[in-house]
């Protein structure tokens, strides 16, 4: 179907933004209707600088860069020549809207302006986008890796380097090789941009991780240090990196959706939601009502497990004991009721292309109601137990603050965003998979401080219980899945008697789906903020590229900017508060 | 003066095995106040999980680091448990059960206990650990901070018993327990002395979440069995001297003997102290350090400045 037009209709404010992208840009129309403009590189820095300043337009956040290898791709007519394509998400908080800026690289050329100049937050998204393609990007502050190790050969995400191990010669440690890595290993500050004393101090430099018990997976913090101040802070990430991206390139566009689950692991089905509706956007599948309410209810349960963690980690970061085992408890009470449903607990890969994988069990709505009944006195126990607290406040109070500015200049997302102050909620802004027909607040905070993070989380709960009870008493019934021969197997009792279904049935089966060629990114509001999946089908059984924007990556890029000046203690507050699991920065 | 050497041996004894037990009390109460279970499968109640520690601990290879001070990162271990046992030498059990009837015994206690801080933050320096060396300054900051007022705090009934002696003060509590007149001072005490066993909310120098270990994160084996030995001493130790200071140590009715009621008072602050470690979240260090030297230091003056003037206008 949306075979990529070669003239774009017209957008109210096309002309408007054509202004601001010069008059070399091209317009590409994608399954989405992001806006999408192909810009050519010498221009670029000055195109979002206008973009981002433009009083008409402001595009206030870098909300995602990457890149897609085209050079085995088919369907790309009516797009300019390209090997190499970067691609800029940007949204506009003030208008409620995104815009796509696409820039051709050439092999031969294979370099692009940095726009760290512009957004300050690019600085990562551009380090993985070497990382993984190989271009350069011209006054890049420290263009290094990454995602994968300093000696890794080859860039991951390029159509000729292997996805599998079996596709590469045996690894061989050589004494050299050992000899090497050992080298990069050594801490020379100044490579991380630290000086190892001032005029009348001399500097303590303190690994904090890969394994510390406070930074919530694999995640290495070097530490420059004044005594216990800390002087400056730089995030190493990459130790939970698995190319979930690379791997979508040879799952079928069914397969993949386990892969999603791990994620963001404590989200679990949040994970599948943007890439389902993504997909069934490329493919044209509308959805039943049933499903979607299912389906948001299943979300909401996971947003509560994982705030549930979130509580509960966050408390135990700040010394207290005992919350962290109060919210396990609660959260396992949760996971029996997703185990009831869905079979799986943390990972249960149980939305599908079109719906979810079953009808809910009988008596469902016992359990939920429980549930529902039951955990808000829990809630207001841990508020008099943890958040009023005043130990707890003077830990949190005024730590690690950001404004809203700051937070959109360096992506940050979901709470951290609501908790300096703006009510920006996706459910909201964007009603996506029927989340219009629901009624909830949105919990903001004044401060952005640790202790507003955690308070808006906390408040968040109780909307998404306020979510589920409207789902629970306004179940609708019908289908829980579409019958769209993509996705679902034709009915036991035809396949009996006509050969068409029988090899519809077949093909499905062995093939998967097939998604007709076309681009289209969706996003949600997930845990931990907005999750997004850009995905490129070529007309195949499997996804061209799977571009998958995930919350945390901004928010630890974050960590130094918000930490200087404070004390070891207040970091481990801030890490805590900031609500990041390590496979949703890697992936 | 007068020494009970006889009782060296039953104190030693109750004083270890005490700390023993608690190791699995104290997970078996914070598991309690959890909702959780706790170690109950070996024995009844699980209580010879006890056994089981020690004997994962004594089979445990005992490593010293190769870049640590080997001599001192030995002794600081010895150094934890030798001061607090020492400071059992001067509580008194009953009437006429102590092992040393000192004449400034509480002193003592306040010297032995100062000991087993440098242990602390001997082992700390000792590893050679960065971790290990901030959870020693941190002990360092708080034992200069805590030990100040810590022996201030008991000015209050040194002035009221006008003795030293930890047997004058519990009979000075026949009519009424210094907890009460004293009130000011046991708050603090008990503030000081969480502070000086390094129990949470005071346990900045361990301080899990920040230093990993703090200033054990290099100890292993029974060297760290010892340490962890010395902080339970430590929470007996500091518990019977709270119950002798101020809830009139082995003085009760008499339908028990003395000694129970000695026990059961330390026992109900060992639970406290457990209690506490179960709901409270940790300060920073520097809000400890201001908490101490702003507020508690000069409480305590005023506590003495007061009981002082009140002993004054009585007496004329």
């Amino acid at each position: 179907m949306s075979e990529v037009a070669a003239v774009a209709p017209d957008h109210a404010s096309s002309s408007a933004v054509r202004s601001l992208v010069g008059p070399d840009a091209r317009q590409q129309t994608t399954v989405d209707d992001i806006e999408t403009w192909w810009v050519p590189k010498q221009n670029l820095v000055d195109v979002m600088r206008r973009l981002k300043t433009d009083p008409d337009h402001r595009y206030e956040m870098l909300f995602d860069l990457s890149a897609i290898d085209e050079r085995g791709r088919q369907h790309r007519a009516g797009q300019p020549d390209s090997q190499f394509t970067l691609f800029y998400h940007l949204m506009s908080f003030t208008n409620n809207k995104d815009l796509r800026i696409k820039v051709a690289l050439d092999e031969q050329d294979f370099q692009a302006p940095s726009i760290t100049s512009v957004w300050p937050a690019a600085n990562w998204y551009e380090r993985e986008a070497y990382d993984m393609f190989g271009m350069q990007f011209s006054n890049h502050p420290n263009l290094r890796r990454i995602l994968t190790p300093p000696l890794w050969e080859g860039h991951p995400l390029r159509k000729e380097h292997p996805a599998r191990a079996t596709e590469m010669d045996p690894f061989k440690m050589t004494p050299e090789f050992q000899e090497a890595q050992q080298q990069e290993l050594l801490f020379v500050p100044e490579e991380w941009g630290m000086s190892t004393g001032a005029k009348h101090t001399d500097f303590m430099f303190l690994n904090l991780g890969p394994n510390h018990p406070s930074v919530h997976g694999v995640f290495r913090i070097a530490l420059q240090l004044d005594g216990e101040i800390v002087v400056e802070a730089v995030p190493d990430i990459g130790y939970h990196h698995r190319a979930s991206e690379k791997m979508a390139e040879r799952q079928t566009w069914h397969t993949y959706i386990p892969y999603t689950d791990r994620i963001d692991y404590l989200g679990g089905v949040m994970n599948n939601l943007p890439y389902v509706m993504n997909v069934e956007r490329l493919a044209g599948i509308v959805v039943p009502d049933r499903a979607k309410v299912i389906r948001i209810m299943l979300a909401e349960f996971f947003r509560i497990s994982s705030h549930l963690v979130f509580y509960g980690t966050f408390a135990q970061d700040v010394g207290q004991m005992s919350p962290v085992f109060y919210m396990f408890i609660d959260r396992e009470r949760l996971l029996t009721i997703i185990e009831a449903i869905t079979g799986g607990r943390m990972h249960p890969a149980w939305f599908r292309i079109g719906g979810v994988a079953q009808d809910l069990p009988e008596g469902w709505e016992i359990m939920v109601r429980d549930f529902l009944d039951y955990l808000p006195a829990r809630l207001d126990h841990y508020g008099e137990m943890s958040l009023k607290n005043s130990i707890l406040k003077q830990r949190t109070v005024g730590v690690g603050v950001y404004n809203t500015k700051e937070a959109l200049e360096w992506g940050v997302t979901g709470a951290g965003l609501r908790a300096t102050g703006l009510d920006w909620d996706l459910r909201k802004k964007r009603p996506y998979g029927g989340y219009d027909q629901f009624e909830f607040d949105i919990p903001t905070a004044n401060n952005g401080d640790c202790y507003d993070r955690c308070v808006v989380r906390v408040e968040e709960i109780r909307q998404s219980l306020r979510i589920i009870r409207q789902c629970l008493d306004n179940m609708p019934a019908g289908p829980y899945k579409a019958d769209h021969p993509q996705t679902t197997p034709p009915p036991k009792e035809r396949t009996m008697h006509d050969i068409e279904t029988l090899i519809q049935h077949f093909l499905n089966v062995s093939w998967g789906p097939v998604v007709p060629p076309g681009e289209s990114s969706t996003m949600v509001e997930a845990t931990k903020g907005l999750n997004s999946y850009y995905s490129v089908s070529d007309g195949g059984g499997m996804s061209y590229r799977t571009r998958i924007r995930t919350p945390s990556f901004p928010h630890l890029q974050m960590i130094p900017l918000i930490s200087r000046g404070f004390m070891i203690a207040d970091l481990i507050a801030i890490i805590a508060s900031i609500d990041f699991v390590m496979a949703d920065v890697d992936r | 003066m007068q020494s009970e050497f006889i009782m060296i041996l039953p104190v030693l004894l109750g004083a270890m095995l005490g700390a023993a037990a608690l190791v699995w009390w104290e997970r078996r109460l914070l598991a309690f106040w959890q909702d959780r279970l706790g170690p109950n499968r070996l024995g009844p109640f699980g209580s010879l999980q006890i056994i089981a520690d020690v004997v994962k601990l004594l089979t445990k290879d005992d490593w010293v680091p190769p870049f640590a001070d080997r001599v001192v990162f030995t002794l600081a271990p010895l150094a934890i448990v030798a001061g607090m046992l020492m400071g059992f030498a001067v509580v008194p059990y009953g009437p006429g059960l102590h092992i040393i009837d000192l004449n400034v015994g509480l002193l003592f206690f306040l010297a032995m206990t100062s000991l087993a801080v440098y242990g602390v933050l001997l082992s700390g320096l000792a590893s050679n650990n960065k971790y290990a060396l901030l959870g020693g300054l941190r002990s360092a900051a708080q034992m200069v901070t805590y030990e100040v007022f810590m022996g201030l705090s008991l000015m209050g009934i040194v002035i009221q018993t006008g003795s030293f002696n930890l047997n004058d003060i519990v009979q000075a509590q026949e009519d009424m327990w210094f907890v009460v007149p004293q009130i000011v001072g046991f708050v603090i005490f008990l503030i000081a002395g969480i502070a000086e066993t390094h129990r949470l909310p005071f346990d900045l120098p361990e301080a899990e979440h920040e230093l990993t270990a703090g200033f054990h994160t290099e100890y292993s084996g029974m060297k760290f069995g010892l340490i962890m030995v010395g902080e339970y001493l430590a929470v007996i130790l500091t518990s019977a001297i709270i119950v002798t200071l101020f809830f009139g140590g082995w003085l009760g009715p008499d339908f028990l003997p003395p000694i129970v009621w000695f026990s059961l008072k330390t026992a109900f602050f060992i639970c406290f102290f457990i209690l506490l470690r179960a709901a409270l979240p940790r300060p920073r260090y520097d809000q400890l350090m201001s908490l101490g030297w702003k507020i508690l230091l000069p409480l305590t003056l005023l506590n003495i400045l007061i009981t002082g003037a009140v002993l004054l206008a009585m007496e004329g």
